[in-house]
């Protein structure tokens, strides 16, 4: 019998349709990798066999009766814990929500279920999505299954690394600065960033309003893109949804042809910083792009280099403001002061708040508050804002010569754990290359496009596209994972060594 | 608690002159709150009008309510101001428990309507008093937070309290602030003007039928800012802001009060205290409340959860179309309908009477029964008990229905009075209380001739009177009918009466 959790979704959903396996088989076979290798990984905060295994008998039960089912109906899939789950545990890596259970489903968890893909669990996140290696969560790391020794990259590290293990083949993440599409790159797995506004953030617990944005995280491009198409859409429940039509991200993928593409390398974004392995890798991989007829040039994007400190005020700035609202009054955790009779809700509000965040959100809610201070708005929220502007309009003439924008998508491949947690500026200067994306509003997506040389681990390479052409990011990344696959003669997931079972 | 010497109005005013800003919220009627589905409807159970958006549970998104907007556009024509091309909503950021999001969602220097004005003149000085105009600096939108119920304690406010109770059903509900540019007038009319004011706009914001402008329940809230400078000078005073002012008559009182108090403190070679005072119904006085001062910091920023508002000049000019006749218009046509002296109107407005009148005379009273009553019976029992006089407990239908009453002769003028005690007592409907306290007059001609004859019986001088055709004296005889049916009796059915037995 093949192995099912080895299968693209796109090839469990042919043989769904086919009814050569049923989901519940299928949901099964992954509830059982779970608790396998799951010990050793720890992508999941919560596993849901019961609630999985019962959506896959009804998708069973409905396709034996023959009703028309959603393409990816019964295609099990895991969600970033940072995504409201009606009933579900939602924690969003934080012990201020411990045990906090949504009364309502993200929108983009109503249309999971109502496309009836059995949802197998909540996976490991950075601290309110606020880290670059899953080590901020407060129910501690997930370990990259390509050497369980080192990060899987974050926030998502939990999605990228269930769908790396083998534990699903698909997963919902979220990317506010790249948090998609470095975890991405550092397992070896598809990350997708859509056009802000592409996918509804109603149900996604805000870090950053004006950035965050979720998207599918898979192991082949084209199931990326069968997920993107359904979680995708505009949202009356979020203003800032567009209301356009979404692209045709499936047809571009099926397409995968680069002839005459226009591809930009982005001068900034390589060099110094840039690991040797990773520069090797992704230069092959345009060279590739290139022999298939797409022409290359270099770009330049000067300002580029205001994008990270703009970010990090930005991001902050919101995150201060959107995360005032875990106050103990209404859910979540509540520690009262020490020592304190009858202490006052404000003094709740701050025993709690400081028992309940880690060090990494206070310290972005000090740096927020500080940022919108009066006095200080100006220089700091107000010029961040004046950055994001400017870097739109340099991408807006960068695009207006080509049709996709490239660079790698992590300067490094993946660090050990521990290694920068001390040391928060390098680990913010980690996302250099995806960051830009956000503060402009424009896709990207990050492909693995082979190992590093020095370390054996895997390199991503970032398309980027302009805003609402996220169709272009599908057809360019399945042209070149089609020419890669054929020069290794296989996936690139499946040299990762064999996971071994913890139980 | 410092002891404050208080200086008399008149000699304040002569040596200091006072600079007036007024800040009035007005809640909008609108079915639904400003940024979620939930209804809006007054005195409702705690906590049943809430959903994950007003109980800003983690990843709920806002979404305008378009009606509030159109609500909005129209109260800043009506207030002459010029309407955005482009506006967005703000966070003010602050900790407070009855504050679901620890921000309140608001405009700060984009309002949807700024630079307007209202003239108003003052109902002592008559029809051709001075004009007062009144600058609007901006009306914006924003919502309303919870109500904190303070339990234990003697004052009801959070000092001293057992414990709290938060009722959410008003978070979220929409509010429309009006800021008038600082107000400065004859010094001693400044009560009055800004009691004209504020009556002004509740009829002009009532005739555009967005707002219930029910002062008593808090749809309509004036605050009271207030500062003096010595004659000749111009420099500012340090401000208070007068919270907590629930009548027209309180807004006079109140700016009387601080006229006083900051005198005295001025006087004595103090300083004022920049903070917020709450305004003592019983006392005419006002108490500290939360000192505040230019330090406070609501790290204002852009709402990133909300698409901007750019209502298209065309709307704005649709909206302009349907406001309804300004208020000076509308008198004019009222008092010339109605047959009202310029005194009878001026006394109408003085009282804030028009709308009720208006209400009871569609109802079906004569214009003169329905100023009868309001300007008489209502407007002492509204002195009597400091409220306005929508505030008394009793309907324009009601007055309306009692007059019916007196047309059928089925209870008398002095009758009434009791009835309207009934109705303000709760007693149930006028019909009700008439039946239940037995009020009806006897008009069976049976019992009230025998009471007639037991009159005559007991005054034969006045009856003899009578007989030789002296009418005059007949008043004795009703009187004493009347006083021994209690009043129960049609007096013109006894004279008849009286008259046929002894003529």
């Amino acid at each position: 019998m093949t192995d099912l959790t080895r299968k693209t979704a796109d090839e469990l959903a042919q043989s769904l349709a086919s009814k050569d396996v049923s989901s519940v088989e299928v949901t099964q076979a992954l509830v059982d990798r779970i608790d396998s290798v799951d010990g050793s990984i720890h992508a999941f905060l919560h596993v849901d066999a019961e609630g999985a295994l019962a959506t896959a008998a009804d998708i069973d039960a409905r396709r034996a009766r023959g009703e028309q089912l959603s393409y990816l109906a019964g295609v099990p899939i895991a969600v970033k814990d940072v995504l409201a789950t009606r009933g579900m545990p939602t924690t969003c890596g934080s012990k201020i929500l411990d045990g906090w259970i949504p009364p309502y489903d993200a929108t983009v968890t109503a249309h999971l279920k109502a496309a009836g893909l059995p949802i197998l669990g909540k996976t490991n996140m950075d601290e309110f999505a606020m880290g670059s290696s899953t080590e901020h969560s407060a129910y501690g790391p997930t370990h990259n299954p390509w050497d369980t020794t080192r990060i899987p990259g974050g926030s998502g590290g939990g999605s990228a690394a269930a769908v790396a293990a083998f534990e699903a083949p698909l997963a919902i993440g979220t990317d506010t600065g790249g948090s998609i599409r470095q975890p991405g790159a550092l397992t070896g797995t598809v990350g997708v960033k859509p056009t802000y506004g592409g996918v509804s953030r109603y149900g996604l617990v805000a870090m950053a309003s004006s950035l965050d944005q979720a998207g599918p995280v898979t192991r082949t491009v084209l199931d990326a893109a069968l997920l993107h198409e359904l979680i995708a859409g505009h949202d009356p429940m979020d203003s800032t949804s567009i209301p356009d039509a979404v692209p045709a991200v499936v047809a571009a993928a099926r397409r995968a042809d680069v002839k005459g593409l226009r591809v930009g390398i982005v001068r900034e974004l390589s060099g110094e910083g840039f690991q040797p392995g990773v520069q090797a890798r992704f230069d092959e991989a345009v060279e590739q792009l290139a022999s298939a007829g797409a022409e290359v040039v270099e770009v330049s994007i000067p300002s580029i280099s205001y994008a990270l400190g703009a970010y990090y005020l930005v991001m902050p700035s919101e995150a201060s403001s959107n995360l005032a609202k875990f106050d103990a009054m209404r859910y979540g955790v509540r520690v009262p002061p020490a020592g304190v009779d009858d202490p006052s809700a404000e003094q709740v509000m701050a025993s709690s708040r400081d028992a309940g965040f880690g060090d990494e959100v206070k310290r972005r809610i000090i740096l927020g508050t500080y940022a919108l201070s009066s006095g200080y708005y100006d220089a700091y929220y107000g010029s961040a804002q004046k950055v994001r502007t400017i870097l739109a309009r340099d991408f807006d003439a960068a695009f207006a010569d080509v049709d996709v924008l490239v660079s790698p998508t992590s300067p490094t491949t993946a660090y050990p754990l521990g290694d920068k947690l001390d040391d928060p500026l390098a680990m913010y200067l980690g996302d250099i290359a995806t960051i830009p994306a956000n503060l402009v509003g424009i896709p990207g997506l990050s492909l693995p496009v082979g190992l590093a040389d020095e370390d054996g681990l895997p390199v991503g390479l970032q398309f980027l596209a302009p805003q609402k052409a996220d169709d272009r990011l599908y057809n360019a990344a399945a042209a070149l994972e089609q020419l890669l696959e054929q020069k290794w003669g296989g996936t690139l997931l499946s040299r990762a060594p064999e996971l071994k079972a913890t139980r | 608690m410092t002891t404050e010497t208080l200086v008399p109005f008149d000699e304040a005013i002569s040596r200091y002159d006072p600079v007036m800003g007024l800040e009035i919220h007005i809640e909008l009627n609108t079915a639904t709150k400003m940024f979620c589905g939930c209804p809006t409807e007054f005195g409702a159970e705690p906590n049943t009008q809430v959903c994950a958006v007003c109980l800003a549970l983690p990843g709920a998104l806002p979404v305008v309510n378009g009606k509030a907007v159109e609500s909005a556009i129209r109260m800043g024509l009506a207030l002459n101001c010029e309407i955005a091309e482009w506006c967005r909503f703000a966070r003010k950021n602050y900790f407070y428990p009855d504050m679901p999001k620890n921000f309140q969602t608001s405009q700060y220097d984009e309002p949807i309507a700024f630079d307007g004005y209202v003239d108003v003149t003052l109902p002592e000085d008559g029809a051709d008093g001075e004009t007062f105009r009144i600058e609007i600096e901006r009306a914006h939108m924003e919502e309303d937070t919870g109500k904190a119920l303070h339990v234990g304690g003697s004052t009801g406010r959070i000092h001293g309290a057992d414990f709290s109770l938060v009722d959410y059903n008003r978070a979220g509900i929409p509010l429309i602030e009006i800021v008038t540019r600082t107000i400065e007038v004859p010094p001693e009319k400044a009560p009055a003007v800004a009691r004209a004011y504020v009556s002004y706009v509740r009829d002009l914001i009532g005739g555009l039928g967005v707002s219930d402008v029910r002062m008593d329940q808090g749809s309509l809230r004036a605050d009271v800012n207030l500062s003096l400078k010595p004659k000749g000078s111009d420099v500012l005073g340090t401000r208070s802001e007068t919270k907590n002012v629930n009548s027209f008559r309180s807004v006079e009182r109140a700016v009387r009060f601080e006229i006083s108090r900051h005198a005295g403190i001025l006087d004595a070679g103090g300083t004022v205290v920049q903070e917020t005072r709450h305004f003592q119904e019983d006392s005419g006085t006002t108490l500290s409340g939360r000192e505040k001062s230019d330090a406070d910091d609501y790290r204002y920023f852009p709402e990133p959860d909300l698409a901007p508002v750019s209502p298209s000049r065309d709307w704005v000019e649709e909206l302009r179309a349907t406001l309804p006749e300004p208020p000076a218009v509308r008198r004019a046509r009222l008092q010339a309908d109605w047959g009202f002296s310029d005194l009878d109107m001026r006394d109408t407005i003085g009282a804030g009477a028009l709308d009720l009148i208006v209400a009871t005379v569609e109802a079906g009273t004569t214009p003169q029964a329905a100023k009868k009553w309001w300007l008489g019976e209502m407007a002492r029992r509204a002195n009597e008990t400091g409220r306005d006089l929508d505030a008394l407990g009793i309907t324009p239908t009601q007055v309306a229905e009692i007059q019916g009453l007196i047309d059928a002769k089925r209870i008398n003028d002095k009758l009434a009075r009791s009835v309207f005690d009934g109705v303000i007592a709760g007693e149930g409907t006028p019909e009700q209380v008439v039946v239940s306290r037995k009020l009806e007059v006897v008009s069976d001609d049976g019992a009230l001739g025998a009471a007639v004859d037991r009159a005559i019986e007991g005054d034969p001088d006045a009856a003899a009177k009578i007989r030789s055709g002296n009418l005059g004296v007949a008043g004795a005889l009703i009187g004493a009918v009347m006083k021994e049916m209690r009043g129960q009796a049609d007096a013109g059915r006894v004279r008849e009466l009286i008259l046929e037995k002894l003529s």
